[in-house]
């Protein structure tokens, strides 16, 4: 025990966190181990701001009337719930902060290429918070995340303006980060270390950032495009003007497609991290996991058109797109069958982490399946703009990668800060979640197949009992958000008890100290070896 | 609270079809789940750290299985590809004999005019074994013509026609919903299709109080109203083309494409007249854009199909 | 566990004018490394101007005679005079990068000042075909006129027109601030024959503004004349 104690002091005067005192060390701080610290505060305030407002969604859905908010208050909390949760949380959660943190790490960096563009790109998601936040407090915007035109071009009275530029700036910060990613995993991996012995996870960072690069940009011009509808009166979406309302949803679907997969990839490449290294054994097909994230992320790209197989496009468009949406399904299920896979003959052990993971193959599981029903063209008809999408698309974002998100945070957390949470907290709220979640989501499975159109501030009285269940479900959701909060942050005032390498796990970010130096290694590592070398390992102990 | 269902109404001809290939979806997903679930629970029991399950002959890799887990789903796909992509192809074409009705959108509600000249607001009454063809249009933003007990749903769209089919097989009432947002009152923009036996539908027909007269006849009155005939009519010169029998033929335009005379044409050769100009003729036309609803369109639509009504016997001929 | 006292306080940007970046190995992989980031950003630049070539591509396909004739209104000659002095610019910029490569400073300082000039006289040039469509009243929005059939259709013409034309003036002028900055280096004497990588990286997004301008001048100007 003196061990440790000694330990700590060591720590404690030279590492990133006490590099530098005062808030300006952290404000102006170039280190990519810092920024991702900052990046984490900003995200988990909007987490919590856009929870807020689906717990007052689900507040009002308990009954069929309209009885807590008014009808413009409710499409407001919609709108908001989406704009916050999709662009201000889960694209850059795993990305910019546990891929700013790790991605240096893992492949023996010192930091990521352009340091300043990732201080830059912190300030840009702020200031493009603001605008949000601004719209906000001045009454909010209620034309759906989606902004849809001509609705939010010409006819809703709410404040789309701000809303839009905030989601255009918050772009040039995910494409700064991208950027940064793609040239610092291209450059400056640790010599030894080829893109075949990378962790899954760079592999996942890798493709996001490729994705956010080519995607993102796309969005960025719509959205200046609608901004110039609606400020000029000039028609380019709106057909009373002479403009195409669909060019508008093809181009934005270009973009929200693929951002589909940089929300869910990063989870991809935490989980494949995890299981590995919990179940003590090799990832399965290692090869197949990283082309299977290469393919999710090309197919990606060809799939839009399937959020448009009613809106008037043409029958054989929705063809092509309906098929190559069948194609996303295949690499999708490589993934899964080859982490459970990983799992069989290993040594599992149940740490928190790997509980988060197994919730979160369940779900994504279930999340993809139910894809196949939307992918399908007969009875995508039928379930497009129902709860069936709200569901399906949370089983995904929320079950697939906001869990992948929590797992990766407690497996790095003793990583990032050189503490250990309380594991028996942290297994209940990863069992709580799990079923809050399901409870949340799986009634409004049924209630999209019963023809309950999403979006809707009242209902027809038929539908409220599955309601009921979903509100019920979750108050015990947002419950297990806030457990972890507690924890983790109470998990700062312990001494720092962990070495080096808490969870004996493989990978270049557990040869450094806990939290790591400054400039991570004390020198830079050359790598031999292919990664997740752990069967060796676990045999040589049964042996 | 009055009542739980767990299944909807299933009142058309699509609808069992589309719940054979939903269930059979269900059953994919249910077998895909229940292998993946009892695997990680295998696992995760006997392989659990210190137990004494052997790992002999763990792999890592073994690429046999990963052809046939990468394999066995793509066949399963396109084997669900075919099925739906088939039955979608069914629910767009519509059968020839179909009874055509008129919708148009707006915030928030559903305009719906018969061609005998029966309107209605956020009802549909139709009648039972017997295909009806929706031609929709919104006066303002995207809407959604939404029959769950159909398993239709169809985006409605300002400035341009859509269109969906269906036969409903059981009389009653069934659920109308607007399923794409449109604004404050997108939920309050509801209503009920009243699928009724043939001769009940024949007596509301003719007992509502807005029976009256046919689009065709408000169409024919627009058409004098607005000063068409002087160019359009064989006694008046004929400045424009010819509309007597033009209805569903190819129209050859002046930068040499042909096009087939329907809805969507005549609407936006008066809406904008400069889009497809027909060959041998000068752009003369003005627009009427701003001077006619899409009501007054479809009913002059519907003139222009009846001067061709002898060659055309759309059904529309309660 | 061995006890290292040892305090990390160096600066973390110590980028000198000969050393390289304290997290690069080497200037080699320093310079691989703005390079690729420089083609990165273009990659999204080309995506970001192809939403608008998109859109472009759709309504000329929509309305084939009405942009024939409100390409008539765009001012032929000033296009092209145009277009010949931004080729002449990125000929400019290639003749720094390549003075700079070997080190010449005098000769990096008058071909950046060369390529600044040529650059603001193209942003001149735009200006003044601006001012014209003020005064024709082809500026969309509630003052727009055009005479004839297509108005409508016109003006959706010239918001492509303006806003592709703006934005590609707004990379310009962008540009042009570059490479004042580099150029106020350069005379300070920063770049030498083994650190040059900012004008290499600069003349690549200026030949990337010029490229688009090539493709903008017959899309928009050439539409009708064959």
């Amino acid at each position: 025990m003196s061990n440790t104690v000694h330990h700590s002091v060591v720590d404690r005067e030279n590492d990133y966190i006490h590099a530098g005192y005062g808030l300006k060390s952290w404000l102006l701080t170039v280190d990519h181990k810092r920024i991702a610290i900052l990046y984490l505060i900003s995200i988990t305030v909007f987490f919590f701001v856009g929870g807020f407002f689906a717990f007052l969604l689900r507040l009002e859905l308990m009954t069929p009337a309209g009885d807590i908010v008014s009808a413009e208050t409710y499409n407001k909390l919609f709108t908001m719930h989406g704009v916050v949760m999709i662009f201000f949380f889960l694209i850059p959660s795993i990305p910019a902060v546990l891929g700013n943190f790790l991605v240096p790490l893992m492949i023996g960096a010192k930091d990521l290429a352009f340091p300043k563009l990732n201080l830059m790109s912190w300030y840009v998601y702020n200031i493009g918070g603001i605008f949000a936040l601004y719209a906000l407090v001045n009454g909010g915007v209620d034309t759906g995340w989606t902004f849809y035109t001509p609705y939010s071009s010409t006819y809703s009275l709410s404040n789309v303006v701000p809303v839009v530029i905030g989601a255009f700036i918050l772009g040039f910060s995910s494409i700064l980060t991208a950027l940064n990613f793609i040239v610092t995993i291209h450059k400056m991996r640790a010599p030894g270390l080829t893109w075949f012995k990378l962790p899954l996870f760079i592999w996942a960072s890798y493709a996001t950032s490729i994705i956010t690069v080519l995607a993102t940009p796309v969005i960025a011009i719509t959205l200046c495009l609608l901004l110039f509808e609606r400020l000029m009166g000039v028609g380019i979406f709106d057909p009373a003007l002479g403009g195409d309302p669909i060019l508008f949803q093809h181009l934005f679907w270009f973009y929200s497609h693929p951002a589909v997969y940089i929300m869910i990839i990063p989870s991809m490449g935490v989980i494949s991290e995890v299981v590995t290294c919990f179940a003590r054994k090799r990832i399965f097909g290692y090869k197949f996991m990283a082309y299977a994230i290469m393919a999710i992320a090309i197919f990606g790209f060809l799939v839009w058109g399937h959020h448009m197989f009613i809106s008037g496009q043409s029958v054989y468009a929705g063809f092509v797109f309906s098929a190559l949406s069948f194609m996303v399904a295949i690499p999708s299920a490589i993934k899964v069958f080859n982490w459970t896979a990983t799992l069989y003959k290993g040594h599992i052990e149940f740490r928190t982490p790997i509980l988060y993971a197994f919730g979160f193959i369940g779900l994504f599981t279930i999340g993809g399946l139910t894809g196949l029903f939307l992918a399908s063209l007969a009875t995508d008809v039928h379930l497009t703009d129902t709860y069936f999408v709200v569901a399906h698309f949370h089983y995904i974002m929320v079950g697939g990668a906001v869990m992948g998100y929590l797992g990766g945070i407690h497996f790095w957390w003793p990583k990032m800060t050189g503490r250990m949470y309380n594991e028996a907290w942290a297994k209940f709220s990863a069992l709580i979640l799990f079923v809050g979640f399901n409870l949340t989501f799986f009634p409004q499975f049924v209630l999209g197949y019963l023809g309950m159109p999403r979006r809707y501030y009242i209902y027809p009285d038929e539908f409220q009992v599955l309601n009921v269940l979903s509100t019920a479900g979750a108050t015990i959701l947002g419950l297990g958000y806030i457990i972890p909060m507690v924890y983790l942050l109470w998990s700062l005032r312990k001494e720092k008890t962990v070495g080096t390498n808490p969870w004996g796990a493989t990978g270049l970010e557990w040869t450094t100290q806990s939290p790591p130096i400054t400039h991570n290694f004390e020198k830079t590592p050359v790598v031999t070896g292919e990664p997740y070398v752990y069967q060796e390992e676990e045999d040589k102990v049964v042996a | 609270m009055s009542s739980f269902p767990l299944l909807p109404d299933s009142a058309s001809t699509i609808s069992d079809q589309i719940d054979a290939l939903f269930f059979f979806l269900v059953a994919v997903s249910v077998f895909f789940s229940l292998v993946i679930t009892i695997a990680l629970a295998f696992s995760a029991a006997r392989y659990r750290k210190g137990s004494k399950a052997s790992r002999k002959g763990a792999l890592s890799d073994y690429l046999p299985l990963e052809l046939a887990w990468s394999i066995i789903p793509l066949i399963i796909a396109l084997f669900i590809f075919g099925w739906s992509a088939k039955l979608y192809l069914d629910m767009h074409v519509a059968p020839a004999n179909a009874m055509e009705v008129y919708v148009v959108g707006k915030q928030w509600m559903w305009k719906i005019q018969h061609p005998g000249g029966n309107r209605e607001i956020n009802e549909l009454h139709i009648p039972v074994g017997r295909p009806v063809k929706l031609i929709m249009t919104s006066q303002d933003v995207i809407h959604s013509f939404y029959i769950p007990a159909f398993r239709v749903k169809q985006d409605v769209l300002p400035g341009k026609y859509t269109t969906q089919w269906f036969e409903a097989t059981k009389p009653g009432e069934y659920h109308l919903f607007c399923a794409e947002y449109c604004g404050t009152s997108h939920s309050g923009m509801i209503g009920k299709v009243i699928a009724m036996e043939p001769a009940d539908y024949e007596k509301w027909l003719s007992g509502t109080s807005s029976a009256g007269i046919a689009m065709a006849s408000s169409g024919a009155e627009l058409f004098e109203r607005f000063g068409c005939k002087t160019c359009h009519r064989q006694d008046t010169g004929l400045r424009g083309p010819a509309l007597d029998g033009l209805w569903g033929k190819q129209v050859k335009l002046a930068d040499g494409k042909t096009i087939v005379a329907d809805q969507e044409y005549i609407r936006e050769s008066i809406l904008n007249p400069g889009a497809k100009t027909v060959a041998g003729y000068q752009q003369l036309m003005p627009t009427y854009k701003n001077q006619l609803t899409n009501e007054q369109v479809n009913q002059l639509i519907e003139y222009v199909r009846s001067l061709s009504a002898t060659q055309d016997n759309q059904g529309n001929n309660q | 566990m061995c006890i290292r006292r040892r305090r990390t306080r160096l600066s973390h940007n110590s980028d000198t004018a000969v050393g390289h970046a304290h997290h690069f190995t080497d200037m080699d992989q320093q310079r691989e490394a703005s390079t690729l980031g420089m083609w990165t950003f273009l990659v999204t630049e080309i995506m970001f101007f192809g939403g608008l070539f998109v859109a472009y591509a759709l309504y000329r396909s929509m309305y084939p005679d009405a942009f024939a004739e409100a390409s008539l209104r765009l001012n032929l000659v000033l296009g092209a005079v145009n277009t010949g002095v931004l080729i002449c610019s990125s000929l400019t910029m290639v003749l720094a990068v390549r003075d700079a490569q070997m080190g010449k400073v005098k000769g990096l300082v008058r071909y950046l000042i060369a390529t600044i000039v040529l650059g603001s006289a193209f942003l001149v040039i735009k200006a003044f075909e601006y001012s014209h469509k003020i005064h024709e009243h082809l500026i969309p929005g509630s003052s727009f006129q055009f005479a004839g059939p297509f108005g409508q259709q016109a003006e959706m013409f010239f918001s492509l027109y303006f806003m592709m034309t703006g934005l590609h003036a707004i990379h310009m002028i962008i540009g042009i601030g570059v490479l004042s900055v580099l150029l106020y280096q350069a005379k300070r004497g920063r770049f030498r024959a083994e650190y040059y990588s900012p004008i290499d990286v600069a003349g690549l997004y200026w030949h990337f503004v010029d490229v688009v301008w090539i493709y903008l001048f017959p899309l928009l100007y050439l539409v009708s004349r064959h």
